[in-house]
């Protein structure tokens, strides 16, 4: 089985945001760079679909050099071979991102994609099914069970209060959710192979701004809220704010 | 300006509220950039339903019957295919000359969104919470979960917009609609558009979810175990809310990975948002500080949690939310 996994680099969630002088980035200073979390369900995947049915994972990443930081855990989950699709661009839109990944995915022809859901980072979640309609293939994203028999593939999709199930024919796309799988922590043989394991690198084949972000803002920091200190003594006098003051109940 | 075209969501052959949000978007929209809106329904909703549209502004209600869009794709079990709606809100955006086109940003619209944009070749803004910027083609949405705010600028003449639910408040500019029946068979469908379909749809029993409750009642580990969680279901249960969690506790497996709110769980704005035993990590944090109102019910006076809170109590939740349950459900009855 061919097996094709794409990841991204992401600031890891206890990533306290501040924002660069430049006022469209985040001050990169002490910010530690992961894989996106979701990617990591992707490839876990992808290794366990190896795992049953043999066959090769290859990890994609297209993004600045550190993106190699993603492929390189990726090899340590499993993954067989990685390309760095290397730009030196700071910002992407998605257009750029899934044209990309497209143009190598179409050279490899998978009988799967994986993709993390959405990358923490930009949470566009728009990636994966714009690649998936680059290049004709269906997909599903959310996905948090997957089965497949033969050309066919049976996942399960979260939705509001609910799942849905959705039959889909391969080659396909395939966004993680959590839940999809428990990804494995790399033993310390893996951790050192991954170190000396090459990664392709190739060029952009193209690059668009169809959107582009002007401007960085933190939220409004909220005046100080009425905390009490008398534990449940308090409750009549919280529940009589909550009704009188904020109207919320 | 292009015309805009708004795609109204249904359930169970009844427009979601988020579909108001959307028609109520595409009116305000419309006034602003000085050209006209109509929506577009796919679905098996009756003409009382479809005219009932006319009350946000819809002067114009396009329809393709579900079941004939369905009946195209030769297969027995489809409840829908998001290729198949991708693909009619798409042929008719081009055929019909819309420039624009507003989708709720639900489970639903993110799945659709960015197929349209490849087969319409129009660029895509999801999650947006801000539009005041639109005549300059600027708008507002949440980046790293609300953590900060980005001002993206589209550069192409024709664009999508996924809107965040909850955000856009509905509201009615009452006009007589009238209902255009299109025809699937005429909309250039074809059997790739099939080649993923939803074969069911499984609710779970009678829950709540998180991105769409306007209130959230969430439980962290300071609940010491999943046995006690019954203590913030029952406060959930008279406020009417959905039962949340943080990611320590549904690392831990004592909640469901649905339940999570955060970075790497849902982001989500409840009118209402109690947290009980959490202690406010940067990454649960961002997923809900953008809650009209907070609570904050913890025995550590530092957790980072009260500085986001607009009320709080300082203690054990072991006494506190039995007898915030209580207090409620008094004022309730």
């Amino acid at each position: 089985m061919k097996i094709a996994v794409c990841v991204s680099i992401v600031p890891d969630s206890t990533t306290k945001v501040k924002i660069a002088p430049t006022g469209n980035e985040i001050d990169d200073t002490g910010v530690t760079y992961i894989i996106n979390p979701y990617d990591e369900f992707a490839v876990e995947e992808a290794v366990q679909l190896k795992e049953m049915n043999g066959g090769e994972v290859t990890v994609i990443s297209y993004g600045q050099d550190k993106s190699k930081e993603a492929i390189k855990k990726a090899y340590q989950m499993g993954a067989d071979k990685g390309i760095l699709i290397k730009s030196s661009a700071k910002h992407f839109d998605s257009n750029t991102v899934a044209g990309n990944l497209a143009n190598v995915l179409k050279e490899l022809s998978p009988d799967i994609i994986l993709f993390g859901k959405q990358s923490i980072d930009f949470d566009g979640s728009i990636v994966p099914n714009m690649t998936a309609e680059i290049l004709g293939y269906p997909s599903v994203n959310v996905v948090t069970k997957l089965e497949i028999n033969g050309n066919e593939a049976l996942a399960e999709r979260e939705i509001e209060g609910g799942k849905e199930v959705v039959k889909i024919s391969l080659p396909a796309i395939i966004g993680a959710q959590k839940g999809l799988n428990n990804p494995r922590y790399p033993n310390l043989k893996s951790i050192m192979a991954s170190k000396s394991k090459p990664v392709e690198e190739r060029q952009p084949a193209q690059e668009s701004n169809n959107t582009e972000i002007t401007e960085m803002k933190l939220p409004e920091a909220k005046g100080k809220g009425k905390i009490f200190t008398n534990g449940a003594s308090d409750v009549p006098e919280l529940v009589r704010l909550l009704r009188e003051e904020a109207k919320i109940i | 300006m292009d015309k805009i075209l708004v795609f109204a969501e249904t359930k169970n052959n009844e427009f979601k509220s988020s579909a108001f949000e959307a028609l109520t978007t595409g009116y305000f929209l419309a006034g602003k950039l000085k050209s006209e809106f109509a929506v577009l329904s796919v679905s098996n909703a009756d003409d009382t339903h479809l005219k009932s549209l006319g009350k946000f502004g819809a002067k114009d209600v396009f329809h393709v019957s579900l079941d004939e869009l369905n009946s195209m794709s030769g297969k027995s079990d489809i409840k829908y295919s998001h290729s198949a709606f991708a693909s009619v809100i798409s042929n008719f955006a081009k055929a019909n000359g819309y420039g624009i086109i507003i989708i709720s940003g639900t489970s639903f619209g993110k799945e659709i969104a960015p197929s349209i944009a490849v087969k319409t070749g129009f660029s895509v803004v999801t999650d947006i919470v801000d539009l005041s910027g639109i005549e300059s083609k600027t708008v507002r949405r949440p980046s790293y979960a609300g953590k900060c705010y980005t001002q993206v600028k589209i550069n192409t003449d024709n664009f999508i917009l996924t809107i965040r639910p909850n955000v856009f408040k509905a509201s009615e500019n009452p006009t007589e609609s009238v209902i255009h029946k299109l025809e699937a068979g005429k909309l250039n469908i074809s059997g790739n558009d099939f080649k993923s379909y939803v074969s069911e749809v499984v609710v779970s029993s009678g829950k709540l979810d998180v991105a769409e409750a306007d209130i959230i009642v969430s439980g962290g580990r300071g609940l010491r175990g999943p046995e006690h969680f019954h203590l913030v279901e029952e406060l959930a249960g008279v406020l009417g809310a959905a039962t949340g969690a943080s990611r320590a506790v549904v690392d831990a497996g004592w909640r469901p990975h649905g339940e999570q709110v955060g970075q790497t769980g849902k982001t989500v704005s409840p009118s209402l948002y109690v947290a009980c035993g959490i202690s406010g990590a940067i990454q649960h944090l961002a997923g809900m500080s953008s809650s009209k109102y907070i609570v904050a019910i913890n025995k550590d006076k530092d957790a980072p949690i009260f500085q986001v809170a607009d009320y709080g109590i300082v203690g054990d939740v072991f006494e506190i939310l039995p007898a915030l349950t209580n207090e409620i459900m008094k004022i309730k009855s």
